[in-house]
């Protein structure tokens, strides 16, 4: 799985090597690692552990007066305690997406990898093709495409499935649905890479086996498509989870999420504390959530 | 015997990385004591004034703020003038998207007594009473700045976080009240009216700003919001509540009302004076209300952070848009309320309609029910700003 694992160390005792090239060797793929290495240390781990001591703030500072690290550990369930709905809410939401995403996704990635011969390059362009604006004003847009005034609202009141003062922005439906469309592609390409790769030969051969369609998927198709699966269930559930723009933008109050609550803690109520036990809290749950998912999988040795 | 080299994996990779970090940060950050006081004071931060041999000035403002040439947007004719006037080069800068964004984007260096690189930055009114409260701001010297004591608005005077007028000086000023778009809705004139009409059910927004719709809630509950308790606070914000969990109430807005509410998604909405103005000019149905019970009045001001170099510059510049004739160019452009005493008699003669509009001049009677928001101290803030944001679901 790691790339490092790669890395040639003529170490193997079949191949003995002289001492001062073996040492020089032995060090390479550290000194490799060093650029790696020094940026995770200084953009991830030290602002993490950072965030981790500003969870442990005495909750009564302030700005002007300073934060005091009392290792306030009750900061983490007063903070769940405040915002456990938008916790559960935020879990839900992606959930449903992830599995929107999934119906969508899988047959899209499997008939771009196997069924669209010559247009494959110009369908993986259109999956690609709306990241290139940015996440905000694709978002913008479906406001303007959902707008209670718009052809598709009216189109929908006109065949009754959304009463006449019905509307779809601003309600559940429309923050899941942004869910889904801004991180599709994070789960499309994964499982393009892995179903692309799929040998026809194993199909035929189910098939001369006497499996039917559903049992060649099952049986064949769906274990070996496994890995682009995981992967890409991971980078949309995981930033899906964490999202805040979604439901800031075509929700209300009703639908915010947890990604609201920090944003509000850090910028608007200067709840440093608070703000940071949100944070871990979510990515505890996050973290949480994902290993029991991929032992579940099989597949630990993602990480 | 040598020893075979220690296998490496991504998970030893970040258990490495992430306990020496530990290790470095137990010696460091956690065993520190937290975070110090962000509060600075005039003695211990002091700031050189070095305008008499530097000719320039850094000028921070939110977009759309400035009057640009009809025929060359690059052109700003109020603030060419300033420069032809006194020689000062002027980096004009439209960085200032949001009071908070911009507050996170400066407290390290303002907290520890650094630079930011601006000579002028324009904030609203509870954003300048919280930097002054920190110690950021330097006073201004009212020697330099003749002309704001002449012609600053007398409603503008002597405001709770600024009693002499010499740190923070309106740039532009606002009203919060209500809007409706008669496309989708008849007249709405009262804020219950929007809080509980159920024809508007689903239809409106309120301001993601405390101080603006509570300032508004709690004027139609009877209140003073330049003075309030604690439980008249509570009262105000339990209709809130009542509209926010019936569905009334879509959704808590900052400028972006303003293309729902044109598109008539939003029926109506509390909003600010000039945002509807513009939004007026295109279709005239859109309208703005000042409620009977009272509207909120608002100050963007220009205030000289600590450790900027050209204060006197600056209020070189604060001066020359304290002159009517330069106020009125600026106001005829961002259509907001004018600060400046004298700018609508200049206004006359650029365009006798806009100098009509009393959302840009407002008359005595406006005026009159134009309240600004008590100064709050930072356990208030803290503690009104946590209930509003409970209230509006984050």
């Amino acid at each position: 799985m790691s790339a490092l694992a790669h890395v040639p160390t003529p170490s193997g005792p079949a191949a003995p090597a002289p001492p001062p090239r073996r040492g020089r060797h032995r060090l390479l793929p550290y000194l490799l690692l060093l650029p790696g290495a020094a940026w995770l240390f200084v953009f991830f781990a030290v602002p993490l552990l950072q965030l981790a001591a500003a969870s442990l703030y005495d909750p009564s500072g302030s700005l002007s007066t300073g934060y005091a690290l009392t290792w306030a550990f009750s900061n983490y369930p007063d903070a769940l305690q405040a915002y456990w709905p938008q916790f559960a809410r935020s879990f839900g939401y992606a959930g449903i997406a992830l599995v929107l995403a999934l119906l969508l996704g899988y047959p899209l990635a499997y008939a771009i990898a196997q069924k669209a011969g010559r247009w494959k390059n110009l369908l993986l362009v259109c999956v690609v093709a709306p990241m290139f604006t940015s996440f905000l004003v694709r978002t913008l847009a479906w406001k303007t495409i959902l707008s209670d005034n718009g052809w598709f609202v009216g189109l929908l009141r006109d065949v009754h499935l959304l009463a006449p003062d019905g509307r779809l922005l601003a309600t559940p439906f429309a923050v899941i649905l942004g869910l889904t469309y801004n991180f599709l592609p994070f789960l499309v390409l994964p499982l393009y890479a892995s179903l692309e790769r799929l040998d026809h030969r194993l199909l035929e051969a189910a098939g001369d086996l006497y499996a039917n369609p559903v049992q060649t998927f099952r049986r064949v198709t769906l274990p070996l498509s496994m890995p682009g699966l995981i992967a890409g269930t991971l980078l949309f559930f995981i930033p899906a989870t964490g999202d805040y723009i979604n439901a800031e933008l075509l929700g209300t109050p009703n639908e915010y999420m947890i990604g609201n609550v920090i944003d509000s803690a850090f910028l608007v109520r200067l709840d440093y504390p608070q703000g940071a036990a949100l944070s871990f809290l979510l990515m505890a749950a996050i973290l949480a959530v994902v290993f029991g998912y991929l032992r579940r999988a099989g597949t630990e040795e993602v990480l | 015997m040598r020893t075979p080299p220690m296998p490496l994996t991504r998970r030893g990779l970040l258990t490495g990385t992430l306990s020496s970090a530990a290790l470095l940060a137990a010696g460091g950050v956690l065993a520190g004591c937290g975070t110090k006081a962000a509060t600075q004071t005039e003695e211990g931060c002091k700031s050189d004034d070095l305008s008499a041999t530097e000719k320039k000035l850094a000028f921070a403002n939110w977009p759309q703020y400035m009057d640009v040439d009809e025929k060359d947007e690059s052109k700003r004719p109020t603030l060419d003038a300033f420069v032809a006037r006194t020689g000062i080069q002027v980096t004009y800068t439209e960085d200032i998207n949001d009071n908070n964004e911009f507050f996170g984007k400066v407290q390290n260096q303002l907290a520890s007594c650094q630079s930011t690189d601006r000579d002028i930055i324009v904030l609203t009114d509870w954003m300048a009473a919280r930097m002054i409260r920190l110690g950021w701001i330097q006073k201004l010297d009212p020697a330099k700045i003749p002309n704001v004591a002449a012609n600053l608005l007398p409603s503008l005077l002597n405001r709770s976080f600024d009693p002499e007028n010499r740190i923070s000086i309106p740039w532009q000023s606002g009203l919060a009240g209500l809007a409706w778009n008669g496309n989708v809705t008849k007249e709405v004139r009262t804020v219950d009216e929007l809080l509980t009409r159920p024809d508007l059910k689903g239809k409106v927004t309120a301001l993601s700003e405390m101080r603006d719709t509570m300032g508004l809630l709690l004027q139609a509950g009877g209140h003073d919001p330049a003075n309030f308790t604690a439980a008249q606070f509570d009262d105000a914000l339990n209709k809130l509540k009542k509209a926010v969990d019936s569905g009334q109430i879509r959704r808590f807005t900052g400028n972006d009302y303003a293309p729902d509410l044109a598109k008539g998604d939003i029926a109506a909405c509390i909003a600010w004076s000039g945002d509807v103005i513009q939004l007026s000019g295109e279709d005239e149905k859109v309208q703005f209300v000042a409620p009977e019970s009272g509207v909120m009045l608002f100050s963007d001001n220009m205030m000289v952070p600590n450790k900027a170099t050209h204060k006197g510059n600056a209020e070189a510049l604060i001066n020359h848009y304290y002159e009517p004739a330069v106020a009125a160019q600026l106001a005829a452009y961002v259509n907001y309320i004018c600060p400046v005493k004298g700018a609508q008699a200049e206004m006359e003669k650029i365009d006798p309609e806009l100098a009509a509009n009393p959302l840009i001049f407002p008359d005595e009677a406006l005026l009159r029910k134009s309240k600004v928001f008590m100064a709050l101290d930072e356990k208030q803030e803290k503690e009104y700003e946590s209930k509003f944001q409970q209230v509006i679901g984050a």
